[in-house]
């Protein structure tokens, strides 16, 4: 078992991906090692929409509900894009390169 | 029927796969074989051009293994999204090569094709009557975009393509497809219960990238029976594990359990994976909740034409100022040609380019970056006369504490800009309320090939 206070989220999970719902919503997904872990860091709200919010520097209404899923003990985040896919000003028309702040975030876990 | 088996051969008709897993997955005796042509995800630009996004040659290889083996052993094959978008320059394009196709192999193919684009005019009375509605952080559809609009798809369900393969056809051919639904429609036709269907065809559309290692092109087996359905692969390189399969029914969605579609919402909130045997995966508890009829509309808006030009930039002295550069490199453009409907974006690969305004860690930059100079401008001749400007400038402009005074750019190729073309948006990409599904996604029967 994790006893450290602070911890990167990369530590918890095996699996952290961002990609496209839609050209005009990106959705992040974190898989937590294990049950055990899911559970507790959904009781804590490990991740939250503050979180979010603070990671990619978007306003409250660009988050979308943030809904953990038990059958695959994960947790998922969905933000609006800067603009949608493929349009002219767009950086990653599949969203698949928009994980690392969440790899990086350091959480509270004790 | 007691149970029914869906093979799908690749994710992404076109990506390919092995030999000896299709021949693994016809040796199990699919009851049929789905294709799903397409996706939304590579961009706007393949449906505003009216181009595919997978190669000619790609598509004909997969097919000319596909249909030969399928017609061979009465297997019907559904094909969703064909030839990428799923507009008719793309169900067209698919066909042709599905007649070159049976000509070659003299096959004779009954074959249903069904068309999803849908006519503007019914989209504006549907506007006008208020039954057009935004997805989330969509703007609202306006007239004026929905005249801009090139072709307009609109997403069919399983109805369309139950009534076709109750034909008895060897192929349907179908337009913009929900990508379930290719795989759902022979099963729900049998009277295996949807929820269960379209979960499966969820995960089988994108074949073995569900799968653990994930791939693209190997093919899949999906098995329905009453109560539930199980995965297999189809090759010993990979298998479906429950976290395989659970993180998979995750994938692309805004919501992991309730995944709304044509006709009702898949709700998971029941779902259970067990794990079935080394390989594959039986998944339980899936359920269709049907709603009000409605379809998700897409079109694209054309935005101008781009050019663009590459290069490096390795001077310390320059990296510590990129911004007030390009600022400046901007502001002689205006000077130049004045100020017009064009935007020229530098991309600075090293620090922010992949994740533009999201990217937290924008100060750090390498000791080298990369520089894709943007132009996208309402002609191809302005986007090129800006683009080459802009190049010329930045490569001369003389920036504070300069010591490398022969240039600024490395240029890794000559010529040293490229015209892309058009550039599209999605501008549309909304829910429009119908009253009938059938109607909105027309049929017809026809005969390609004149062989056996």
């Amino acid at each position: 078992m994790i006893r450290k206070r602070r911890v990167r989220l990369s530590e918890l999970a095996g699996v952290i991906r961002s990609k496209n719902s839609g050209p005009f919503e990106l959705t992040l997904d974190v898989f937590f090692k294990t049950p055990e872990i899911f559970r507790r860091a959904r009781e804590r709200g490990t991740v939250s929409r503050e979180l979010i919010r603070r990671l990619y520097r978007v306003r409250d209404e660009q988050v979308l509900e943030i809904i953990w899923f038990e059958p695959a003990s994960a947790v998922k985040a969905t933000i609006a894009r800067p603009v949608s896919s493929g349009s002219a000003g767009d950086t990653d028309v599949y969203g698949a390169q928009q994980h690392m702040p969440l790899v990086d975030a350091e959480v509270d876990w004790e | 029927m007691k149970e029914m088996r869906i093979l799908s051969p690749t994710a992404i008709l076109g990506y390919g796969f092995p030999l000896g897993s299709f021949e693994r997955g016809m040796a199990r005796r699919p009851d049929a074989i789905g294709l799903d042509g397409g996706s939304s995800d590579p961009g706007p630009y393949y449906l505003g051009a009216g181009k595919p996004f997978v190669d000619r040659e790609a598509v004909k290889r997969d097919l000319g293994i596909v249909i030969p083996a399928a017609k061979k052993a009465g297997v019907p094959v559904v094909i969703g999204t064909a030839g990428g978008s799923g507009a008719r320059a793309h169900v067209d394009w698919c066909l042709k090569i599905i007649r070159e196709i049976a000509r070659e192999k003299r096959l004779r193919l009954r074959t249903a094709v069904i068309q999803a684009e849908v006519p503007r005019a019914l989209v504006a009375r549907a506007l006008a009557a208020g039954r057009v509605r935004p997805l989330s952080f969509v703007p609202e559809l306006t007239p004026e975009t929905l005249r801009r609009a090139g072709s307009i798809v609109a997403q069919m369900g399983m109805e369309p393509l139950i009534a076709a393969l109750e034909k008895g056809v060897d192929l349907v051919v179908a337009g913009r497809c929900y990508d379930p639904a290719v795989f759902a429609a022979p099963a729900v036709m049998n009277g295996f219960d949807p929820g269960l269907a379209v979960h499966l065809g969820k995960i089988v559309e994108c074949a073995a990238i569900a799968a653990t290692p994930g791939s693209g092109r190997d093919c899949v087996l999906g098995v329905l029976r009453k109560d539930a359905f199980t995965l297999e692969v189809l090759s010993d390189a990979r298998r479906f594990t429950t976290a395989s399969v659970a993180a998979h029914t995750m994938y692309e969605k805004s919501h992991p359990y309730l995944l709304p579609g044509p006709g009702g919402v898949l709700d998971l909130s029941e779902v259970s994976f067990r794990q079935a045997g080394e390989s594959s995966v039986e998944v339980h508890g899936s359920r269709f909740v049907p709603g009000p009829a409605s379809v998700k509309i897409e079109g694209a808006v054309r935005a101008g034409y781009r050019t663009f030009s590459i290069c490096g930039i390795r001077d310390r002295v320059m990296l510590g100022q990129l911004d007030p550069i390009f600022e400046a490199v901007r502001a002689a453009v205006e000077d130049n040609f004045g100020r017009g409907d064009y935007r020229v974006n530098f991309r600075v690969y090293g620090r922010d380019a992949v994740m533009g305004a999201l990217e937290p860690l924008r100060d750090r930059v390498g000791h080298e970056v990369g520089v894709v100079i943007d132009v996208v401008a309402p002609t191809q001749a302005q986007a090129s006369t800006i683009c080459g400007f802009a190049r010329s400038t930045a490569l001369h402009y003389g920036y504070p504490g300069r010591m490398a005074t022969a240039g600024n750019l490395a240029f890794p190729f000559s010529p040293s800009d490229f015209e892309a073309g058009a550039v599209y948006e999605f501008g549309v990409y909304h829910v429009m309320e119908i009253d009938d599904p059938a109607r909105l996604f027309p049929a017809k029967l026809l005969t390609i090939g004149g062989g056996r």
